[in-house]
């Protein structure tokens, strides 16, 4: 419950944060007519259509790596290699510059940055599986130097007399606004082997998120199978920092993976439910940003891929926050109910003092209701309140229920499911008589007619028959506690 | 090479930095919550961006509240994903650290077309810099970093001497703590707190790169090197203030030896202190390589892959 609450006093917050953001954007844009909006979110506009289409791209294929990234609990790696990469660039920028070449040759600088960035994944590896540090502490490790290496690479680069090495810098604050066709069609390339590659893998790439050691177990070649799919997601990650910058790309790797997790149990549903994300936070994202004069796009695009994110973590079917809250609630009501009934049926017990007789329906007090499983008054209201409207429990005059006809028989089929899981633990489990009490509850709410025929088969010499078996057990605490202390 | 007494600051300023965070960096690392540390570097730009659009002024203590705000809240956000939401801790961090950096830069570049604020320098000291801005002190003459980050580190150390067992186990078993009434979870977010509080100070004086490789390269060196956590705590901050010292020197004397310019000390640090992580992983006397390689046949065995040497 209080995570419910402080999970809204944060939505609050969330929510006012970004309309102190939008009431600035209301101030600054003017909205145009529709039939532009139309236009740019079909690709008409020139400007735009380079721009959604790499970004679409690109959101689709890391959807894809990143859910493999996030089902290995590695979703932070994609921070880690655009770090990593820092230092690849300016190494590269000095090696050109040392063969002859230009400097600022674009397809050497991105492998230089490859070369580095899958050089850290190693060395995160490498620390993971030969020390005691876990992978965080790897990562972290390998980010903060390969970092520190990086801006003291690029400031020694900077100071080099034949070098103008000022556009370097703003290489890894890549901006989606600026692309060129040349960078389209690099990511076109890259962005398609990726997702080609990790469908051709996909078997051995579940086994490995999955299974890691049963995978090694079954022969298969787990180190370069995972060095593989570091390495498709190393090839999105750098052509991505260049095209759209640092934290669109580790947004992207991460936030579609998580966001499909809540609607599938089901791997391949949600590689194509991560890439649909990805690829519609893309689109829907610099959309966005060409129709608002001077939006940052791949703020936008982060903005609306957390706004899913936001939708699917509280709604989504499979883990969504409400549908689990709302399942846990109803089987909590479930077992309330039953907790009544039960509490009801063993009162009609006890009044009852010949076992031989047939329990009669009586009226009950509610005192004695209360008192049996120790229920509060507010507890035990909101029980009658639900057992009234399920048709259970009528009136019986000032202080007194009784149960209805239905009440009854369900009532006696709980008490006879409980007693019947209480004698299985007994016998079977070695659990003492008078402990058995609560651990039968924690099982018997879930038992369904098939259990209960096969614990019937089990408890075979008992005469079968739909009669209630007598407690195996002290109902009434007191009158225990007081055999207790006379005994005593 | 001329060491100069502005060379004595930067690495007396690298050391106090390296210190105030290996301390908290290394119950981070305990909590396998390496990251943080990044995460809060990105995620501070909104509360700069909202201390700003709020009163307008570009103060460092409004900067300095908005940006701690920011921090504590990417601490709470993140809890409440891995929690509620069941996701994985670290896809909960980049979540929240990106997300919160989009909004930021959307402010800020609505913002700014009516002032100045550049997200790249509001926040984000340097350490070359930062040894200039002189003030007085009574008859001495300290760089303001000095004083900020000195606070800061003291206050750590206190908090780390006072709260130490409280901290040790709510990291080790937080239901052990609790079942010993001690609030595990209000250990987290203190944790959190200093963490913010820490990261921002330095950041705002020195920069990230030291931050952000401190945290967590000394106290995970030192891990390598004891089992036991007092040892850690004290290890972890000889460490850093060895790399601050090493670190500058590399940065006065390597770039000459390839003919290039001078660098960034900083950067530099972070070198230093993953060199000695190296080291330790190479030499260590109990976990490093070379024991575990050629070490079996002496009586060594393997070591296991936890933490439990740890005694509470």
């Amino acid at each position: 419950m209080s995570a419910v609450k402080s999970g809204l006093i944060l939505l609050v917050a969330l929510a006012l944060l970004f309309l102190s953001a939008g009431s600035v954007e209301a101030r600054e844009s003017a909205w145009q007519d529709w039939g532009y909006v139309w236009k740019v979110l079909t690709l008409q506009s020139y400007n735009a259509r380079l721009v959604i289409l790499s970004t679409s791209l690109l959101g689709m294929a890391s959807g894809l790596v990143g859910t493999f990234l996030l089902l290995r609990k590695r979703s932070l790696m994609g921070d880690v290699l655009s770090h990593a990469a820092y230092p690849g660039i300016g190494m590269a920028f000095l090696v050109m510059l040392l063969l002859g070449g230009e400097g600022k040759w674009l397809p050497g600088l991105l492998l230089g940055a490859a070369a580095t960035g899958l050089l850290g994944v190693l060395m995160v590896l490498a620390i993971r599986n030969t020390t005691r540090l876990k992978d965080d502490a790897a990562m972290g490790i390998v980010m903060g130097v390969s970092f520190g290496l990086g801006v003291a690479l690029m400031k020694m680069v900077s100071n080099l007399p034949q070098a103008d090495a000022a556009g370097l810098n703003s290489f890894i604050y890549g901006t989606a606004a600026s692309m060129i066709f040349g960078d389209f069609l690099l990511i076109l390339v890259v962005t398609t082997g990726a997702a080609l590659a990790s469908l051709f893998l996909l078997k051995e790439f579940a086994i490995l998120c999955f299974d890691e050691s049963f995978a090694a177990s079954q022969g298969w070649p787990t180190l370069f199978l995972d060095l593989a799919m570091l390495g498709l997601v190393t090839s999105v990650t750098v052509v991505g920092l260049q095209a759209v910058g640092l934290v669109l790309i580790i947004a992207f790797l991460i936030i579609p993976a998580t966001a499909a997790r809540f609607w599938t149990h089901d791997l391949r549903g949600m590689l194509a439910l991560a890439a649909v994300i990805g690829g519609a936070s893309g689109w829907i994202g610099s959309s966005l940003s060409a129709l608002f004069a001077d939006f940052p796009t791949g703020a936008v695009i982060v903005l609306v891929a957390a706004a899913i994110f936001l939708v699917s973590m509280l709604f989504g079917p499979a883990r969504g926050v409400v549908p689990r809250s709302w399942r846990h609630a109803r089987l909590r009501r479930k077992v309330g109910r039953q907790h009544l009934l039960r509490a009801a049926y063993e009162i009609l017990e006890g009044q009852q003092p010949d076992v031989a007789e047939p329990i009669r329906n009586l009226p009950i007090a509610l005192d004695s209701l209360m008192t049996h499983r120790s229920w509060s008054a507010q507890q035990i209201n909101r029980l009658l309140r639900t057992a009234r409207n399920e048709d259970h429990l009528e009136e019986a005059g000032p202080g007194q229920v009784r149960l209805s006809e239905a009440g009854f028989g369900e009532a006696a089929r709980i008490t006879r499911n409980h007693r019947l899981w209480e004698l299985y633990l007994i016998r079977y489990a070695d659990i003492a008589p008078s402990h058995v009490d609560r651990d039968a509850d924690l099982v018997e709410h879930v038992l369904d007619a098939e259990v209960v025929d096969q614990l019937e088969s089990e408890l075979q010499d008992r005469p079968s028959s739909l009669e209630v078996p007598p407690s195996p057990h002290f109902i009434d605490q007191r009158a225990e506690s007081q055999a207790i202390h006379r005994k005593a | 090479m001329n060491w100069s007494s502005l060379d004595t600051w930067t690495v007396a300023i690298g050391a106090i930095c390296a210190v105030a965070c290996a301390l908290p960096g290394c119950f981070l690392v305990l909590r396998r919550m390496s990251m943080m540390g990044d995460a809060i570097s990105h995620a501070v730009l909104p509360g700069l961006a909202a201390a700003f659009l709020i009163t307008h002024s570009r103060v460092t203590v409004v900067m300095f509240v908005g940006a701690v705000c920011v921090g504590l809240l990417t601490a709470v956000f993140t809890q409440w994903i891995s929690k509620s939401g069941k996701v994985d801790r670290g896809a909960a961090m980049g979540i929240v650290f990106t997300s919160l950096f989009a909004l930021g830069l959307i402010m800020i570049r609505q913002s700014a077309q009516h002032v100045e604020l550049d997200p790249s320098c509001v926040l984000y000291g340097s350490l070359e810099y930062c040894v200039l801005d002189i003030v007085r002190v009574g008859a001495l003459e300290v760089p303001r970093a000095v004083l900020s980050t000195g606070t800061v580190m003291l206050a750590n150390l206190l908090l780390c001497a006072l709260l130490f067992k409280e901290l040790r186990i709510s990291s080790f078993d937080p239901a052990l703590a609790t079942t010993m009434g001690i609030n595990a979870n209000l250990m987290h977010y203190l944790l959190m707190a200093i963490v913010a509080v820490t990261t921002v100070a330095a950041f705002e004086a020195v920069g990230s790169i030291i931050v952000i490789a401190m945290l967590i390269v000394p106290p995970a060196t030192a891990l390598l090197l004891t089992n036991r956590l007092p040892f850690v705590l004290i290890l972890s901050a000889v460490i850093g203030i060895a790399s601050a010292f090493l670190g500058h020197l590399g940065a006065l004397t390597v770039p000459p030896l390839f003919d290039l310019g001078d660098t960034v000390s900083s950067g530099m640090m972070a070198v230093a202190a993953g060199l000695l992580f190296c080291l330790a992983w190479l030499l260590a006397p109990q976990q490093g390589l070379l024991v575990r390689w050629f070490g079996r046949d002496l009586g060594y065995g393997e070591e296991s892959q936890d933490f439990p040497e740890e005694t509470v």
